[in-house]
């Protein structure tokens, strides 16, 4: 069973580790997620991202939602923002592709320019 | 919609986007009756009867984005498939309660899918939000809140920390196992 004491464990590894750059946020990815993005399955591509993220140990990007960005049939779609607010757009992802994002784009800062939705026929 | 897991985060996200500060998620079994119900309650902003009647239109939408709005219409077609129905009560400043009836055997009843991962989600989206998921089949009962979480993580720590948003997914997800046990996370028929 998960226990609150285990959570209390990963509390205090959490303050072990905090430097006080990891408090601000250097990207943002937000994922369509209204019933367009739903559907086209847009909840495994923010698993996917929070997967990775954790699993390389990023706690400077932050994962989040938004309702339906307009182009439906491109879903599911991924904005990944700078803190600078350059934002660059992809569409139609799956886990695998956003595996891929995070190593290059935001691990690596080269866009994925393959999967951008200037990439894809509209 | 491939799982109920999925019609579950579509309507959450409405309440999201009603303002909601708090929302509780209940998911119960009731073997004997063959009864399956979802209820999502929030303090949202409400809706007008007026408004109630019209959400389960496919093409009513707050949107400016398109002109369609199918979360409601696909969950009502899906409760309808499953010999249940939908209901929505609300009220205006107070917040939206939906309740969602299914027969657990129809065969065209979805899976209930992935709870763990949708809530962990929706938490790592929006940290100031305050969930509660209670599970319950016969005698037996789980709840996650969001609260209970915050209690043990203090200021410093943030929900949507990675290793944070694991283990509310897992705690979820072996909540729902425990619960309805079955394969997959689906519900027995039987006793």
């Amino acid at each position: 069973m998960k226990s609150l004491a285990e959570l209390e464990k990963i509390r205090q590894e959490a303050l072990e580790r905090m430097s006080p750059r990891s408090d601000k946020e250097r990207m943002r990815v937000v994922v369509g997620m209204a019933t367009c993005g739903i559907a086209a399955g847009a909840r495994p591509v923010m698993q996917a991202f929070l997967d990775e993220l954790k699993k390389r140990n990023i706690n400077d990007v932050k994962v989040a939602m938004t309702g339906c960005i307009g182009v439906c049939k491109l879903e599911p779609i991924v904005e990944v923002v700078d803190s600078d607010g350059t934002k660059v757009t992809y569409v139609k992802m799956t886990p695998d592709k956003a595996a891929r994002v995070v190593a290059e784009h935001i691990v690596n800062g080269r866009v994925v320019a393959d999967y951008t939705i200037g990439a894809a026929e509209i | 919609m491939r799982d109920l897991s999925l019609h579950l985060m579509d309507v959450v996200r409405n309440s999201v986007d009603a303002g909601a500060g708090k929302i509780e998620i209940y998911i119960e079994a009731d073997i004997q009756e063959d009864i399956l119900k979802i209820t999502v309650k929030d303090n949202g902003r409400g809706m007008e009867d007026s408004t109630i009647k019209k959400v389960t239109d496919p093409f009513y939408t707050t949107r400016t984005t398109r002109k369609v709005g199918l979360g409601i219409p696909l969950f009502v077609e899906t409760c309808r498939r499953s010999q249940g129905d939908l209901t929505i009560k609300s009220e205006l400043g107070k917040g939206t309660e939906i309740t969602a009836v299914m027969k657990i055997s129809s065969i065209d009843r979805p899976p209930i899918g992935d709870i763990g991962n949708t809530v962990a989600g929706l938490q790592a989206s929006e940290t100031e939000i305050d969930y509660v998921v209670g599970f319950k089949c016969g005698d037996k009962d789980f709840t996650y809140s969001t609260e209970e979480v915050r209690q043990v993580l203090g200021n410093e720590v943030s929900l949507d920390n990675p290793q944070v948003i694991g283990w509310i997914e897992e705690s979820i997800t072996e909540g729902l196992e425990n619960i309805f046990g079955g394969v997959l996370n689906e519900i027995p028929c039987r006793t």
